[in-house]
């Protein structure tokens, strides 16, 4: 440091390694790649000549054509309000109980301070990621078997699927809030629940609130489609309309779930400008 | 005589809660939004306890709980489980056919003709409506698109592979556009400017500082694509979720209990085989 070395003379400026470089551990994950993907494409049992036969590309036309003309009468368009409305409600029960059983899941799930035993921290965290690796469809599908058909199985589903997400990161936050608040009402004798409520609790507020929104975001567009297994909204409308080959109402199901997914994108985002500004 | 600031007199005053009102009033107003939605969701909890609902659901649950490990059982669901992976990976690759050319077509910084302001008007519109292709591709669902090709195509991966292939497709050429244009751009313009054509100026310009970023999240797009090529199965696109739905439809507790295990199993390894790869390509 004390010592001033004269200024050295600029360094010539180094070649990039060679592509190809033996060593480089990117071509060997592009390698194994390419490899996985010609295994995959070999090992289907692809049929592009069926998809790209006369009489595919015939019935593909047909279809479409039939998409084209959808129905919009009156009477039809007042069952389609009430199932979009129903498929909003799913997801916006759904992300509130999710939330509720998030917060609870997540007390368990945290170590908020270093003489915290946390002793059911492992125990509760391998459920949230029970619960959030089985996706919503999966969990309508098995709770059709406990609660039959309907938009109560759809938003159980999204319940249980959300409850593993939002736990995971209500957890997290907990985790990471300043440990200071509750360390100085801890010290004054204050009960945990007093800890939580009056320390911890507002500190996370404002992240549990944008974390919760943000799945409701992805509820919705996952309500929309969670009726296919026969959980309600436009999910199930659209599965019955395409059993039964009524075009004109399989292409009004599919426009109103299009404008649903287009309105909450376009919402989320200019709401998220406004607040980024 | 009464000081400036209130004295609290008994510990009663002391105890009252000051923002009581308000509390009870918001509960009351958030039951009465919750109540409309509470009926259209016909919520009714008390069906899970309900004894015709019950007895099906224990002898389910009863059902699960030694899972179904027979050899042939094993290998029938191992097959299943490397053709979802395949399905994913397949399905990503020609995504990436797709998504490839969308982001070219659609970068801005690529534009020859915006150099020297506004950009004309034909390469405008013909952005504009690839963007909006990438658009219509990726907010169908790929479970409708999935839907719709079984329709087409018949049951089987085939509907799997293209529905991942459209819906992907679009996803990843609107965020590869997007990457590149949030990155430097002066680069790429120099180039440009300097009389490099555009492929070069891609090439030399806009990927090397975008690479380690656009790999990454093809990456997790795959990882992605494995957890919702399971599920294409419930409307017959093959794969896992396919044999999981028909299982559930026999009340095969066993056999539901061995392919959630093995489905949470690939989806765990998914997750860390794609944090690996993606921290060696930063």
């Amino acid at each position: 440091m004390s010592v001033q070395t004269p200024a050295s003379p600029p360094a010539p400026m180094p070649l990039p390694p060679a592509l190809f470089d033996a060593r480089c551990k990117a071509c060997w994950v592009s390698v194994a790649l390419l490899a996985l993907i010609v295994t995959s494409l070999w090992s289907l049992d692809l049929q592009w000549r069926q998809f790209f036969s006369a009489d595919a590309v015939a019935r593909m036309g047909k279809f479409l054509g039939e998409l084209l003309v959808p129905n919009f009468e009156g009477p039809f368009l007042r069952k389609i309000a009430v199932a979009a409305m129903e498929t909003m409600a799913m997801s916006a029960v759904g992300t509130l109980l999710a939330m509720v059983f998030g917060l609870l899941w997540a007390l368990p799930a945290s170590k908020t301070h270093t003489e915290d035993p946390a002793r059911w921290r492992g125990l509760s965290r391998a459920v949230l990621n029970v619960l959030r690796s089985i996706p919503e469809l999966v969990w309508a599908a098995l709770l059709l078997i406990a609660v039959g058909l309907g938009p109560f199985a759809g938003t159980a589903a999204l319940a249980f699927h959300t409850t593993g997400v939002l736990g995971r990161l209500f957890a997290e936050s907990m985790e990471n809030a300043s440990p200071e608040p509750a360390f100085a009402l801890r010290l004054r004798g204050a009960s945990p629940v007093s800890v939580f409520l009056y320390a911890t609790l507002p500190q996370i507020l404002p992240q549990l609130v944008s974390y919760t929104l943000y799945r409701w975001e992805n509820n919705i567009r996952a309500a929309a489609v969670l009726g296919v297994v026969g959980a309600g909204g436009l999910g199930q409308m659209l599965s019955f309309h395409m059993g039964l080959f009524q075009m004109a109402e399989t292409s009004t199901v599919l426009l109103t779930m299009m404008l649903l997914v287009a309105v909450v994108d376009l919402v989320s985002y200019f709401t998220r400008t406004r607040l980024m500004n | 005589m009464q000081t400036m600031i209130a004295q609290p007199n008994s510990l009663a005053q002391v105890r009252r809660d000051p923002a009581w009102w308000g509390r009870v009033f918001w509960m009351l107003a958030t039951a009465v939004l919750l109540w409309p939605l509470l009926v259209a969701t016909e919520f009714r909890p008390w069906l899970l306890w309900d004894a015709e609902n019950l007895k099906p659901t224990l002898n389910f649950l009863k059902d699960m709980v030694p899972p179904k490990v027979d050899a042939g059982f094993l290998r029938m669901v191992a097959a299943e489980t490397w053709r979802t992976v395949a399905i994913a990976t397949s399905g990503l690759a020609m995504a990436w056919l797709i998504a490839v050319p969308i982001a070219l077509l659609s970068l801005r910084t690529l534009s020859v003709s915006a150099l020297a302001g506004r950009m004309d008007a034909l390469p405008f519109v013909l952005r504009q409506f690839v963007r909006l292709v990438a658009i219509v591709l990726r907010s169908v669902p790929e479970l409708i698109w999935a839907l719709v090709f079984v329709r087409v195509v018949g049951l089987g991966p085939t509907a799997g592979v293209l529905a991942i292939a459209l819906t992907y497709g679009g996803m990843l050429g609107k965020v590869y556009a997007d990457i590149i244009e949030s990155g430097d751009g002066h680069v790429t313009q120099n180039l440009l400017r300097n009389g490099a054509g555009r492929l070069q100026a891609l090439f030399y310009g806009a990927l090397p500082q975008n690479a380690a970023e656009l790999a990454s999240y093809t990456v997790y797009r795959w990882e992605c694509a494995i957890r919702s090529s399971a599920v294409l199965g419930f409307v017959g696109a093959g794969g896992l979720g396919q044999q999981l739905d028909s299982s559930m439809k026999m009340f095969a507790g066993g056999e539901v209990s061995t392919m959630l295990l093995v489905f949470v199993a690939l989806v765990w390894m998914a997750d860390k085989f794609s944090a690996w790869l993606r921290s060696v390509l930063a």
